[in-house]
């Protein structure tokens, strides 16, 4: 029986008791990202002015989307190295479809409009992902090896499909009708980017299918207990296969978003972009177990890692450097999340933030047992 | 089970006492000053409610946890631990309830684990196999082959596995913690022996265990534990099950009986000729052409040893395993084909054995494992209405009495008897027709199992059709309208519920006792 509920902030740990320590760790990203702005700041009078921030976020603008993926996959208990190569071969597609689709049957060139390019390249992502849900949902080949296995197919594709070659001319010609793939990369709505801007949209259904939805309740447990969702009604395959489909949609989103900016699509784009990607989530305060973790935190850390890389740029460090550094704070950040957690687990005791501790909750149970007999 | 009367050795000295130990965590006290002993050559028996504070005594007593205050004495020296390993090294071990073994090892791979029989060239294989095959032998378990990797083993098997690799290290004073859930009557039987084996020897019991009875049947010495203070000592032959019962909860009570017959409705659950194979051989049947017909408002117990096939016929109703023949029919209907979150939806609900491994999410908050079955009840459209799942976990707290700092704490905070109460309430929500309850008693105390039981009596009052599974006799004739006895694979006997049936009758069905 219980006398008060405590309400929290969601995640499951009451907030009774103003334990500094306790909210330095679960603020941790959040603290780092304000410490590093400070520091650059200090370092660069360049670093904190509006422009620079706005450079800064579009591009950590990339990662944070495939990150928001990545974190969908990694809640429930998977992993996706796919995600750079998708990026390049959405990119590849998009800009052989901008080129022009040569039917010899028809003896004719298509020329789609720039949104139905779009459009077919994201179904691609969200195929590529569906391949990656069916083989580790269905056929139950480990993810890491699923996905690994996929991100050389892909990037192979690409490499096939341009012969290693880019796509320079994403421009398109008016009298076609197909301009406007510009507009992704270069264009800003009040002063923010557009990349921002998906970023910002992408997150927000995020944080309401994670919080508000039965999917997102889906996802959490079947990464929690896969087995004890099974056998709670949760349709744990479904759930697999849609969150592996919705990185690779992420994918493909990126990989339109970047060949824009860089207006030119090239197969080798996105290498590499998986690792920051998992490693923004780990930063986030996700476990790679599963069932833990949050968008919120995941943007931080795509924050953390966009704005330290950067800073260090500005600043003139070589960019071996930042390798170490990124690779100094994701080592960082696993270790703050394994402290996290095992405080967690810690019984009741600690985390009792009503007004009655549980000696006396305990002692009414046992009497009301007695009394009701 | 006959009673042999338990040997005591002539010297009755004390081997290991906790002084006026207190043991805090943060805002609570687990234990308020406990002074307990342990007599050389003697099984001292614990017992207590879940939360009454017997882990944190044992763990305490076997080096996991230091005493906040107190002291812990060792042949009447003051001694403190810093590790597991520190006390057994100094004749202490423990077997915990939830199993320490490694699944993926063999089992004498597991039983020398740490102390592995090392030479210059490597380990030696040979030997370990040879002392496991020693160390079997002595606990009767001459099937278990020591090169069987642990997870293809039963779970009765691998606590067998568990004692064996205690007896191993030689302890002085061996901490058992419910030992016997998962064993057969002949297991413990066999189990006992040895126990009794190990006093004659010197070597001093602690055994923690809900099955009181059997307890009693074992133990020399009784110590009853009750929010974190001793309320009772006593000599087991001056004491019986009620004494227990009193001190642990503060009065008698029952089990419960039968609700009334009158409101046994349509046939709810009907299973036919349904057979399950072994996956590791396919040619075995674990449920052999098996049909059972179960009422609206009727409650049935299965009762049967390990491997009659309980709970593989129960994970097959519920949909989770596959079947070779039969058919599986919800009030009329054949749900055989339907998958489980299909099943669940239309009205049949399992409550699985093991619940950390298959009841519950262990990353998510209580309410949020409570409300994992009904979304569909707070939800529109596949959006979550967080005001009536509040509403919803708030009334099933309630209702099935779970004892918890809130709905939003993590479930691991819990007792075992909460937590298969937030089990069996997640399945309750769902408003089921049939629910299935396998072993839902195991490893909680009587408050919490009483509890369970009326849980289940008022389900069934209300129409709804239980069928539970259970290795316990004395809980098939609590509030069961028939019983069922299941060996090797089919129904060896039924029985209706009255003043008839005996627990020899139904021991005799399932090949685990013989009538005289």
């Amino acid at each position: 029986m219980i006398d008060a509920k405590p309400k929290s902030a969601g995640s499951g740990i009451s907030s009774g008791g103003f334990d500094i320590g306790r909210l330095l760790l679960e603020g941790r990203a959040f603290f780092a990202l304000i410490l590093i702005i400070i520091v650059f700041s200090f370092l660069s009078p360049n670093y904190f002015t509006p422009s620079n921030l706005l450079v800064m976020s579009s591009h950590v603008a990339l990662f944070a989307i495939l990150s928001i993926g990545m974190l969908l996959v990694i809640l429930n208990g998977g992993i996706d190295l796919s995600v750079g190569s998708t990026l390049g071969l959405c990119g590849v597609v998009a800009g052989a479809l901008m080129q022009g689709v040569t039917l010899p049957t028809l003896g004719a060139t298509l020329y789609p409009k720039v949104w139905v390019a779009a459009v077919l390249v994201c179904v691609l992502g969200a195929l590529i992902g569906a391949v990656n849900g069916v083989l580790i949902a269905r056929l139950k080949v480990p993810a890491f090896v699923a996905t690994l296995g996929v991100m050389y197919m892909v990037r192979g594709i690409a490499l096939l499909m341009t012969n290693g070659l880019t796509y320079n001319n994403l421009g398109g010609n008016p009298e076609l009708g197909n301009t406007g793939f510009d507009w992704l990369g270069f264009n800003t709505i009040l002063g923010i980017p557009i990349g921002v801007i998906v970023m910002a949209v992408i997150a927000v259904i995020g944080i309401l299918t994670l919080r508000r939805s039965a999917f997102g309740r889906w996802v959490y447990a079947s990464g929690g207990n896969e087995r004890a969702a099974e056998l709670s009604g949760v349709p744990v395959k479904a759930v697999k296969v849609s969150v592996y489909v919705i990185s690779g949609l992420c994918a493909a989103v990126v990989g339109l978003v970047l060949s824009s900016q860089l207006t030119s699509a090239g197969p080798t784009a996105g290498t590499t972009y998986e690792l920051t990607a998992i490693a923004a989530v780990v930063i986030g305060g996700a476990a790679l177990t599963g069932g833990r973790g949050t968008i919120r935190g995941t943007l931080l850390g795509a924050f953390v890692i966009g704005f330290l890389s950067d800073g260090l740029v500005i600043i003139g460090i070589s960019s071996y450097w930042q390798t170490v550094f990124t690779g100094a704070v994701i080592v960082l950040a696993v270790l703050l999340n394994a402290v996290q957690y095992r405080r967690r687990v810690k019984p009741a005791a600690d985390s009792t933030g009503g007004p009655s501790p549980l000696p006396k909750r305990g002692d009414a149970v046992t009497a009301d047992a007695v009394r009701e007999k | 089970m006959s009673t042999v009367p338990a040997f005591k050795p002539a010297t009755d000295d004390i081997v290991l006492s906790a002084r006026n130990v207190v043991k805090t965590y943060g805002n609570t006290r687990a234990l308020k000053g406990v002074a307990f002993d342990v007599h050389r050559g003697t099984v001292t028996a614990l017992f207590g409610e879940n939360g009454a504070g017997k882990s944190t005594l044992m763990k305490i007593l076997s080096g996991v946890e230091s005493p906040t205050s107190g002291t812990i004495e060792l042949d009447g020296h003051v001694v403190s631990f810093h590790s597991p390993t520190e006390a057994r090294d100094r004749g202490i071990s423990i077997i915990h309830q939830e199993l320490s073994l490694a699944p993926n090892l063999s089992v004498s791979d597991n039983i020398f684990m740490g102390r592995e029989l090392q030479t210059p060239t490597g380990v030696n294989f040979a030997e370990q196999e040879r002392q496991t095959r020693a160390l079997m032998a002595d606990l009767e378990a001459d099937d278990i082959e020591p090169g069987t990797l642990v997870e293809d083993l039963r779970l009765g098997q691998q606590q067998l596995v568990e004692i064996a690799r205690a007896l191993s290290v030689n302890s002085r004073i061996l901490i058992m913690d419910e030992p016997t859930s998962a064993l057969s009557a002949t297991e413990v039987e066999v189990l006992f022996k040895v126990i009794r084996e190990l006093t004659a020897r010197g070597v001093s019991i602690v055994y923690i265990s809900h099955h009181l009875e059997e307890a009693l049947l074992v133990t020399d010495h009784a110590v009853v534990l009750r929010d974190g203070t001793i309320t009772a000592t006593a000599e087991a032959k001056d004491i019986d099950l009620n004494w227990i019962v009193r001190h642990m909860v503060g009065e008698n009570f029952d089990l419960g009986s039968p609700p009334d017959e009158h409101g046994f409705g349509e046939v709810a659950l009907s299973v036919r000729d349904v057979s399950v194979s072994d996956p590791a051989n396919p040619s075995t049947l674990l449920v052999d052409h098996l049909s059972l017909d179960v009422r609206r408002g009727e409650i049935v117990c299965i009762y049967g040893l390990m491997g009659a096939g309980r709970t593989e016929l129960l994970e097959a109703i519920a949909g989770r395993v596959p079947m070779e023949t039969g058919q599986v029919l919800l009030e009329g209907n054949d749900v055989s084909r339907l998958s489980i979150a299909e099943r669940i939806a239309n009205g049949l609900a399992l409550v699985p054995e093991d619940r950390q491994r298959d009841g519950l999410v262990q990353t998510m908050s209580v309410g949020r494992n409570l409300s994992l079955s009904s979304i569909a009840a707070f939800s529109k459209f596949g959006w979550l209405s967080g005001a009536r799942e509040q509403s919803l976990v708030d009334r099933l707290i309630r209702n099935v009495r779970v004892k918890t700092a809130g709905d939003d704490a993590p479930i691991g905070s819990l007792s075992g008897g909460n937590q298969q109460k937030v089990v069996i309430g997640k399945m309750l929500m769902t408003n089921p027709k049939v629910i299935l309850l396998d072993e839902p008693s195991r490893g909680i105390d009587v408050g919490a199992k009483a509890e369970v039981f009326k849980l289940l009596a008022q389900g069934a009052r209300s129409g709804l059709a239980v069928v539970y599974s259970t290795s316990e006799v004395g809980e098939c004739l609590s509030i069961a309208h028939r019983i069922v006895v299941m060996h090797r694979g089919r129904i060896s006997a039924q029985f209706e519920s009255d003043a008839t049936v005996t627990k020899e009758m139904i021991m005799a069905a399932s090949g685990e006792a013989v009538l005289s």
